[in-house]
């Protein structure tokens, strides 16, 4: 079920895992608009594929990926112009959390701008030693605009994501593991392996909780507690109806390993 | 920024054999450093780790002391300038050369001969594996002057004196002769003078004949565990690593030669 992207992002499948890779390592895989249009694109097909369970997003080693194409904003001669030609493109992370699939983002290296928007609308976060993340944009004069200083604040808090959107401020891998922003960082060597073991985990779920689980700690994000709780609960009731639901407790009672059919 | 253009250079850069050797080359000024020095050395480091050809670093000093520390001739002049700020000095020179010695992965080996203080003691320490001369001794000037240890000397002594034998020599500048540095595990030979250069090379020598990218991981490993990680940790990443090299063509070669009482040969593959 591999379709032919553009050749700037590779498209594969390894058993129940998606696989995406911006491959424009010569100019560290600035997210053009046709390339953020293709992954958008590959991770559509994958969320619409049965057989998937789980996405890898990677880059190449030396960046995930540094940013926008800064030259396609050249042309944008004032703040209609811009809203004009970019309003599109700049939402389509935004599909990522609507998605029933989790989608992994494997960073190595860079993730600047457009590229640490991209992971951070990701699900999970797997970094190599190697990670940089920032928001530099308010050095060339704007700011994110694909929800870098939303989704940057929410995950490491006002005081640190001030300091790096309005300082340009990086964080190392380490640090970007202390403040909650990655999920695990590991040798640069093993990076596709470990989000692989990841996804291949999350992959032996039974779908339908993945993805109400997915939903709920998103929810909590934006909602209230009172509505988010009356949604977890909501969600929870609902998988009573699953079979996947069924065959967990009971092999949990028979003491043997369950065998879910994502139904 | 070195007034010295029409000089022999300031710092000889040769490779040899997969060994780039950086020499201190101001044997009158006792190989002070200046800033031109600094950046020289940080630069051939940072390359030295980009080059495939090049598998280990050797830093040495010609004349009859390895580095007395900064050149202070160079520092009083910036001073005079005015709005100089020495940490803004160790920000820009010294911290790139220790942190690229650090994260350089390929082994990098310092030959001490006579004094290396201050900033020329840091330099000695940040680098992997130390091989002194008897006479060679380590002596951290800076409180002679009002100041601190720099360079990564108060991270780096520590790890070998402990506490209050680094204070002590923090504070009253007092050397650390060879033979004392050899028994804190601070150096790992002392030799006669005449044999530094000759028992730094065979130390190469026995380091190029190993699997490289082993080295470099070790390294690495290393580094990490001195960041304060925790066992868990370290276990969890020695896992990762070893899954990796477990995939090398090398790893199969070591086991094979073990298994065939031969002696392996090593492609960094």
């Amino acid at each position: 079920m591999t379709t032919a992207a553009a050749p700037e992002v590779l498209v594969e499948t390894e058993g129940p895992i998606g696989l995406v890779a911006l491959n424009r390592p010569q100019v560290l895989n600035a997210l053009s608009l046709p390339v953020m249009k293709a992954v958008a694109e590959a991770l559509a097909g994958f969320e619409r594929d049965a057989k998937i369970r789980a996405v890898v997003l990677s880059g190449s080693s030396r960046a995930f990926s540094a940013g926008a194409d800064i030259g396609e904003f050249q042309a944008l001669k004032d703040s209609g112009a811009a809203a004009q030609a970019l309003d599109e493109h700049l939402a389509r992370w935004d599909f990522i959390g609507s998605m029933a699939k989790p989608v992994i983002a494997a960073v190595s290296g860079f993730a600047l701008g457009g590229g640490c928007e991209l992971a951070m609308a990701c699900d999970l976060i797997v970094a190599s030693e190697t990670a940089v993340f920032g928001q530099p944009e308010v050095a060339i004069g704007v700011i994110p605009g694909a929800g870098g200083t939303q989704r940057l604040t929410k995950a490491v808090g006002k005081a640190l994501a001030m300091e790096m959107c309005l300082a340009g401020r990086r964080l190392s891998a380490r640090e970007a593991l202390a403040h909650g922003l990655v999920n695990r960082v590991v040798a640069p060597e093993s990076l596709p392996s470990e989000a692989k073991a990841l996804a291949r985990r999350l992959a032996g779920m039974p779908p339908l909780a993945v993805a109400a689980a997915k939903e709920a700690v998103r929810r909590a994000l934006d909602l209230p507690l009172a509505q988010g709780l009356a949604f977890e609960r909501k969600a929870f009731y609902a998988l009573f109806d699953t079979a996947d639901q069924k065959e967990g407790i009971a092999s949990f009672l028979e003491k043997r390993k369950p065998a879910f059919s994502g139904s | 920024m070195s007034p010295s253009s029409a000089a022999p250079a300031e710092l000889l850069v040769r490779t040899e054999r997969g060994v780039l050797a950086l020499t201190l080359n101001r044997p009158d000024a006792l190989n002070a450093l200046t800033l031109s020095m600094m950046e020289g050395l940080t630069a051939a480091v940072v390359k030295a780790g980009r080059d495939p050809s090049v598998r280990a670093i050797l830093i040495a000093a010609e004349g009859r002391a390895f580095c007395p520390g900064a050149d202070l001739g160079d520092v009083r002049r910036l001073q005079d300038a005015g709005g100089f700020d020495l940490g803004e000095v160790l920000r820009s020179h010294f911290n790139p050369l220790i942190r690229a010695i650090r994260s350089v992965e390929k082994p990098v080996v310092c030959a001490v001969q006579g004094v290396a203080a201050g900033a020329g003691a840091s330099l000695a320490l940040a680098c992997d594996l130390r091989v002194c001369a008897e006479h060679a001794k380590f002596i951290l000037a800076f409180s002679k002057v009002g100041l601190v240890p720099d360079s990564g000397m108060t991270w780096f002594l520590p790890r070998w004196l402990g506490l209050g034998l680094s204070l002590e020599h923090a504070w009253l500048g007092t050397p650390i002769a060879a033979e004392r540095a050899l028994e804190f595990g601070m150096v790992n030979r002392v030799v006669p003078a005449e044999r530094l250069r000759a028992a730094a090379g065979e130390l190469l020598c026995q380091l190029l004949g190993m699997p490289p990218q082993a080295v470099a991981l070790a390294k690495r490993a290393f580094n990490r565990s001195l960041e304060a990680a925790s066992l868990e940790e370290q276990m969890e990443y020695e896992a990762q690593l070893q899954s990796w090299l477990g995939r090398t063509q090398d790893h199969a070669e070591g086991v094979s030669a073990f298994l065939e009482k031969r002696a392996p040969v090593f492609k960094g593959e």
